[in-house]
């Protein structure tokens, strides 16, 4: 099933032909909201030539977004720094927030209760036996944690932390992960991208083409490929599946 | 499921010959009167209910739903995996599927922040960022513009993600159910961005959800040009509000966390946002301790679904041996399957379509004489990968990678039929 895309574009190009730019209106019109925004400067759609270059033409559907409604939905962070707000807050302010509204999940000192998230601590696990992959001992950018709390927590009332709550929370978690040591320590947007997270240098892009390379062109082995086979592990073992246990009968 | 008669037996017989098991003449014997059957069956000589009493009429059913003897036929969740089922998983039956496509209602589900329940007339989807033109598209919108049929699985990238330290969970639905294959009917997102204008600066898309989690993923914009596409289908209707509905990004072959659902926005950037779910979470923790990240592709896989712990054997004789391949890259060219743990393997029958990053059904047609059994299956795919052994993965990449685990399966059938996710050497 090869995906080749000429014979969608060259239709896509032949109904626009067809239609020409009349529609354009009526299809606005149908839409109240349409009519509020400015128009779209729209290029008038090419006529469908054999042979022409493979462009999806114009299609004349959707309307400009209106920077309000960009402002509002637009809330990513950037580790660079892109989309932080103006904004501040300690790590004391922090501190407070996290009890009120964080640490009936993720604990006092973000240790996590239950299985909700460890936010803290785990420096110098991710080569032992069962790493634990904490803010602080894992994850490679503080945006990441602005972006995340801002657009997803408390868990329940995302978006409702204010920017200075943000930032308070997150100077409160480079406390606890022991990045800044001084209660007093206050995040904001000017000082953001200066703060590094311990193992950022610890990731690379995927290499399973090369590192694996190995996986490919094999050709396997089909007949008499191993003197003997032993079991080496048992899942009944551990029995941690769903009621997994009944018997069969064989007929 | 027909096979060819000239060639099925003698496949059949050399494949159980090199497999050094006895007993491969005797199911083509007579057929045995078993005890019950020296009485006439009263299911067949007397009038059953449903044979003699009308059915429910046509209105009594308008959302038509499976059978009530079908009705333990459900996605199942591990409770103890995570802390909440609003940011959770569970996993398709697949042991009680057939041919490649998964019904609608039986897709594994996760989500982040729950199921957002959005009415289509409120849902808008917004392409901003390094374009020419910041747009705003209704559902309306997005069904006026050309459409494409596409079939592909979706994978969670932490699929068989539990079984990394060794055999664990007792049932294919649990090591291998985070994967769903239907057909999507959606706009390519080349379309859409070509709407927009997108600026040649223009590197990586973030895409984001409208649940309450606002999921959100980077995606690389050759990616997004190549073959992704904008879905509002699924196995011919709407999506179903846990898979998105009513729009979602379907990335064929890439890991099932970057097909963002409830898609309300798609910003154009030059660089990737690193957020939470490509960092923190879908980054393959090595053994030295460092991570790859933005291991988008799922490598080729498979796993017998029949027999499986949850499908034991219960007949000797007659048996089919069933299951599903997959590859990111391609499609599946071959899957061989071994009853002997890997002493001796045959090239598994393919049936039904082998479509392009999707699901394909094989088949292996067997007698089964009771002995113990430890099967496997290989997929080989159409960029010349063999899917490797667990073994063989872990020397690579350790064991605490959770994510892309595809190694090679192991079900270990005892003589009464109960069957085992075990591990060999």
């Amino acid at each position: 099933m090869s995906r080749s895309l000429k014979p969608v574009l060259l239709s896509g190009l032949a109904a626009l032909a067809i239609i020409g730019a009349g529609p354009l209106i009526a299809q606005t019109a149908k839409t109240p909201p349409v009519e509020k925004t400015a128009p779209v400067a729209r290029a008038q759609a090419p006529a469908a030539t054999p042979g022409a270059p493979a462009k999806p033409a114009p299609l004349g559907l959707g309307r400009l977004a209106l920077p309000a409604e960009i402002k509002a939905w637009d809330i990513d962070v950037r580790p660079d720094g892109v989309g932080l707000p103006p904004g501040k807050g300690t790590v004391r302010q922090g501190d407070e927030l996290f009890q009120a509204q964080c640490a009936s999940c993720h604990g006092e000192f973000g240790q996590g209760n239950g299985r909700w998230p460890v936010l803290a601590g785990g420096q110098g696990t991710l080569t032992a036996d069962r790493p634990e992959k904490t803010i602080g001992s894992f994850w490679p950018d503080l945006s990441t944690v602005y972006d995340y709390i801002h657009r997803a927590m408390p868990f329940g009332n995302a978006q409702s932390l204010s920017p200075d709550d943000t930032y308070a929370l997150t100077a409160y978690l480079l406390f606890l992960n022991d990045i800044v040591k001084d209660e007093d320590f206050e995040l904001s947007d000017k000082n953001f991208t200066s703060v590094k997270l311990p193992n950022a240098g610890a990731f690379y892009d995927d290499d399973r083409e090369t590192a694996e390379k190995a996986f490919w062109g094999k050709e396997p082995c089909m007949t008499n490929c191993k003197p003997e086979v032993k079991i080496t592990g048992r899942a009944a073992v551990l029995d941690v599946t769903p009621d997994s246990k009944s018997a069969p009968k064989v007929d | 499921m027909s096979s060819d008669p000239k060639t099925e037996p003698l496949d059949r017989r050399r494949f159980l010959g090199a497999a050094g098991l006895a007993g491969a003449g005797l199911a083509a014997s007579a057929l045995p009167l078993r005890a019950q059957e020296a009485k006439p069956d009263p299911l067949i000589t007397e009038v059953q209910d449903w044979n003699r009493y009308l059915g429910e009429g046509v209105d009594k059913r308008p959302y038509g739903t499976p059978s009530p003897f079908e009705k333990h036929i459900v996605r199942r969740d591990v409770s103890w995996l995570t802390a909440s089922p609003d940011s959770s998983v569970n996993f398709t039956p697949l042991h009680e599927l057939d041919g490649i496509i998964t019904p609608s209602g039986l897709c594994f589900e996760r989500h982040h922040g729950g199921i957002a329940e959005i009415n289509p007339a409120n849902h808008r989807l917004m392409i901003h960022g390094l374009v020419d033109k910041p747009l705003v598209f209704t559902m309306e919108d997005i069904r006026r513009m050309p459409r494409q049929n596409h079939v592909h699985f979706l994978e969670c990238a932490a699929n068989s993600g539990m079984e990394w330290r060794g055999a664990q969970l007792n049932g294919c639905q649990f090591t291998h159910g985070m994967i769903h294959n239907v057909m999507y009917t959606g706009v390519p997102l080349k379309l859409l961005l070509a709407e927009a204008g997108l600026k040649p600066s223009a590197k990586w898309l973030m895409l984001e959800g409208a649940d309450a989690s606002g999921m959100n993923r980077s995606l690389p914009v050759e990616k997004a040009l190549d073959d992704v596409l904008i879905a509002f289908a699924m196995n011919g209707e709407a999506l179903r509000p846990e898979q998105g509905y009513p729009l979602r990004a379907v990335v064929p072959g890439w890991e099932g966390n970057i097909w963002v659902k409830w898609l309300r926005r798609i910003e154009a950037g030059d660089k990737p946002w690193q957020a939470r779910e490509e960092t923190s979470k879908y980054t393959d923790l090595l053994a030295d301790g460092r991570s790859r990240r933005f291991t988008f592709i799922m490598d080729a896989k498979s796993v017998v679904t029949n027999p499986s712990p949850q499908a034991p054997l219960k007949h000797k004789g007659r048996n089919v041996l069933s299951g599903l391949a997959w590859s990111g890259r391609g499609t599946i060219k071959r899957v061989d399957v071994t009853l002997d743990g890997g002493r001796n393997w045959q090239s598994a029958r393919i049936d039904g379509p082998v479509l392009e990053k999707s699901l394909t059904r094989f088949y292996v047609d067997f007698d089964w004489a009771g002995q113990e059994l430890l099967i496997q299956s290989r997929a080989m795919d159409s960029t010349g990968y063999v899917q490797p052994t667990k073994d063989e993965l872990r020397k690579v990449r350790g064991v605490n990678s959770i994510y892309h685990n595809n190694g090679i399966q192991t079900w270990h059938v005892r003589p009464n039929g109960e069957t085992e996710n075990v591990e060999i050497a």
